[in-house]
């Protein structure tokens, strides 16, 4: 694939609002997660990724009819490390008709509708009258609020294949950005606490009763986090710094079977990540970075493991960074990918946290400690219920 | 900028269309329109254990997914998908918020992996054994031209064949009243990047600003109008009437997708 070049990216989750926050928490290899508080959700024991201030922070008066928590989540992670501003500077440069909107979620704002069949009418049934589908529970919602605020005319969709969406994002952007239906996209995913998911995971039985433990020999569940994550994909300026990050390559393939676990062989993973490498032009000895989708379930880890190996062996220093940030299911491509970002500019592996004794019977290179190093290209791994996979490469601009 | 793509296959139902062959009629003017219940029946080709715990959208996605891929005699195994729908299970939706408001939270495994927007993809993956990509979209109401023009984006950047499954299914009470969808409805179409003995009409798509077009019998209409993947109808009308022509699809204000259709004469 022809390569793009992140041109500006910001995230929100449970280490901090912005860019800063999220990588003095990497530095530090603190880990956001807390015990399970959410809204009246306090008989489940578990250990949740809450962004801190979202329900302070309500959407500004023009955009009020896209009131809820997935939406307050996206306009707080729009308005840091100047996003805002990069998107206005792409739309004078490309035109509103030419700035894609390609985001992920998985639940979108379904949190406003559960509530919603809490206070139903106790004689007709009915949903309360301030309850509005179209802009809060649809799946589109998220990037409908998002082309609303800027006043975008181009092309918008969401992609919402469980916890791969706001990976193929950035495959879906690249491919419209090569036929010329585009010039600039905004990628990403938004993804908050609800739930569904909190309810979801304990029927079964995947939620760990302690901060989650990725690639632990004693892993025993994942801890389920929220995230925004927003990057502007452009084709590269002619001139480059140095560490401008590039999308130099994606792959994706579905596992065809199961709905809830993944291939025990990790098949379906393995060809994500032949075809990101193949997109790219590169050999597995070029990739100097996994960040893993880790989701400390024992399945996941087990599965994503024998795929990496069987294709990189041990060479290659590997983490997932959920068990900083949780498990942010459809946010966790973009903020993942953001991560990745950062390991490339800056200089460093973010090594996993909570993880005392990795599993012995993975056989891949498994950091639990941050590592001075010069990445050149990583890749970053997200997989999903229904047996769907997703795999991106990053590379530094030299 | 157009992209193109040769449609080798179709799979239609929706209320009074069973399927393709017994649609095309329908849609040339040829048969009258009469509208009744939609009726799916399961999928074969998923294994029991899969089959029980299937509800009508996955039923209707995975029925027309089937007939597109057999009209085009293609192996499934060999496409990419690209899945869309305005909703996803909505009957499943419904019963995870009944019991979330409910004193009892338990939810069943069952019902929460039928939750993601992807189940059906996850479903057609098992039943059609492909491990090629396989997206998952929502666009509202424009769920049926965000589907198209992926899955065209991704015939022309990527050379796959590619298979669009489009499809919706009402919300019962009390969500059906905020978001009134009055039936099931699917639309899939096999796109393949070169003509082949099945290609139906090489199709072209370009974005435009002009008004989407409408079909002229009333009813057919109305459900263009009231089912967003219904809103693809008019592509449908212009293969089943045969003749080159031009028609526009609802995709998201201010933006529509100009559809041009050429048919392929056979034999």
């Amino acid at each position: 694939m022809i390569p793009l070049q992140l041109t500006h990216f910001t995230a929100a989750s449970c280490l901090g609002h912005g860019m800063e926050a999220t990588l003095a928490a990497l530095r530090a290899q603190k880990n956001g997660l807390a015990p399970c508080a959410f809204e009246t959700v306090t008989d489940l024991a578990t250990y949740i990724g809450e962004v801190a201030g979202v329900d302070e922070a309500p959407l500004p008066a023009s955009l009020a009819g896209y009131e809820c928590r997935n939406n307050r989540l996206a306009w707080l992670g729009l308005q840091q490390d100047g996003f805002n501003a990069a998107v206005e500077s792409a739309i004078a440069r490309h035109g509103r008709r030419r700035v894609g909107v390609l985001l992920g979620t998985s639940t979108s704002g379904i949190l406003q509708t559960e509530q919603a069949y809490r206070r139903r009418d106790p004689v007709t049934g009915a949903l309360p009258d301030g309850f509005h589908y179209r802009t809060t529970h649809n799946t589109y919602s998220a990037a409908d609020f998002v082309r609303t605020a800027f006043n975008l005319e181009g092309p918008a969709v969401v992609v919402s294949t469980a916890c791969s969406s706001s990976a193929k994002v950035f495959a879906a952007a690249a491919r419209m950005i090569e036929a010329g239906l585009i010039d600039a996209a905004i990628v990403g995913g938004v993804d908050s606490l609800c739930l569904t998911t909190l309810y979801g995971f304990n029927s079964l039985e995947l939620l760990s009763p302690e901060p989650c433990r990725p690639y632990d020999a004693d892993r025993n569940g994942l801890s389920i986090g929220e995230a925004a994550a927003f990057i502007l994909l452009e084709r590269p300026a002619a001139s480059l710094d140095a560490d401008a990050v590039l999308l130099l390559g994606a792959g994706e393939s579905s596992d065809a079977h199961h709905m809830s676990s993944p291939h025990p062989e990790g098949l379906g993973a393995r060809m994500a990540m032949a075809a990101a490498l193949k997109t790219a032009g590169l050999q597995p000895a070029d990739i100097d970075y996994i960040n893993l989708h880790g989701t400390a379930t024992p399945g996941n880890d087990a599965a994503e493991g024998r795929a990496v190996a069987a294709l990189f062996g041990d060479t290659v220093p590997c983490s997932s960074t959920k068990g900083a940030t949780g498990h942010t299911l459809g946010a966790a491509g973009g903020l993942e990918a953001i991560i990745g970002a950062l390991a490339l500019q800056q200089g460093f592996l973010p090594g996993g946290v909570n993880t005392r004794c990795v599993d012995p019977c993975i056989p891949i290179q498994y950091l639990t400690a941050n590592q001075q190093a010069a990445p050149r290209r990583v890749l970053s791994n997200s997989f999903g219920f229904g047996g769907t996979n997703c795999s991106l490469i990053l590379g530094r601009a030299e | 900028m157009k992209l193109t793509a040769y449609l080798d296959g179709i799979g239609l139902i929706g209320p009074g269309l069973d399927n393709w062959p017994a649609a095309r009629p329908i849609l040339a003017g040829a048969a009258p329109y009469e509208s009744r219940p939609l009726a799916v029946a399961a999928p074969q080709s998923l294994p029991p254990a899969e089959r029980r715990r299937t509800g009508l959208a996955i039923k209707v996605a995975l029925a027309v997914a089937q007939e597109a891929c057999a009209a085009g005699q293609l192996d499934a195994r060999q496409l990419a998908a690209v899945f869309s729908s305005s909703g996803a299970d909505n009957d499943n939706c419904d019963a995870l918020c009944k019991t979330l408001a409910s004193d009892d939270r338990s939810i069943s495994p069952t019902r929460f992996h039928n939750s993601v927007h992807n189940a059906p993809a996850g479903y057609w993956g098992i039943a059609s054994s492909a491990m090629t990509p396989a997206t998952v979209l929502c666009a509202h109401d424009g769920s049926f031209g965000a589907g198209l023009l992926e899955a065209m984006t991704q015939v022309a950047a990527e050379g796959w064949g590619t298979l669009l499954v489009a499809y919706d299914m009402p919300y019962p009470e009390p969500l059906h009243a905020k978001r009134p969808l009055p039936s099931a409805f699917g639309i899939a179409l096999a796109l393949m990047p070169e003509r082949s003995a099945r290609s139906l009409a090489r199709i072209g798509l370009s974005l435009a600003d002009d008004a989407p077009d409408a079909l002229a019998e009333p009813e057919l209409e109305t459900l263009r109008r009231v089912i967003p993947c219904a809103r693809g109808l008019p592509l449908l009308q212009a293969v089943a009437r045969g003749t080159e022509t031009r028609v526009v699809l609802d995709y998201l204000a201010p933006l529509s997708l100009a559809i041009t259709i050429e048919p392929e004469h056979r034999g």
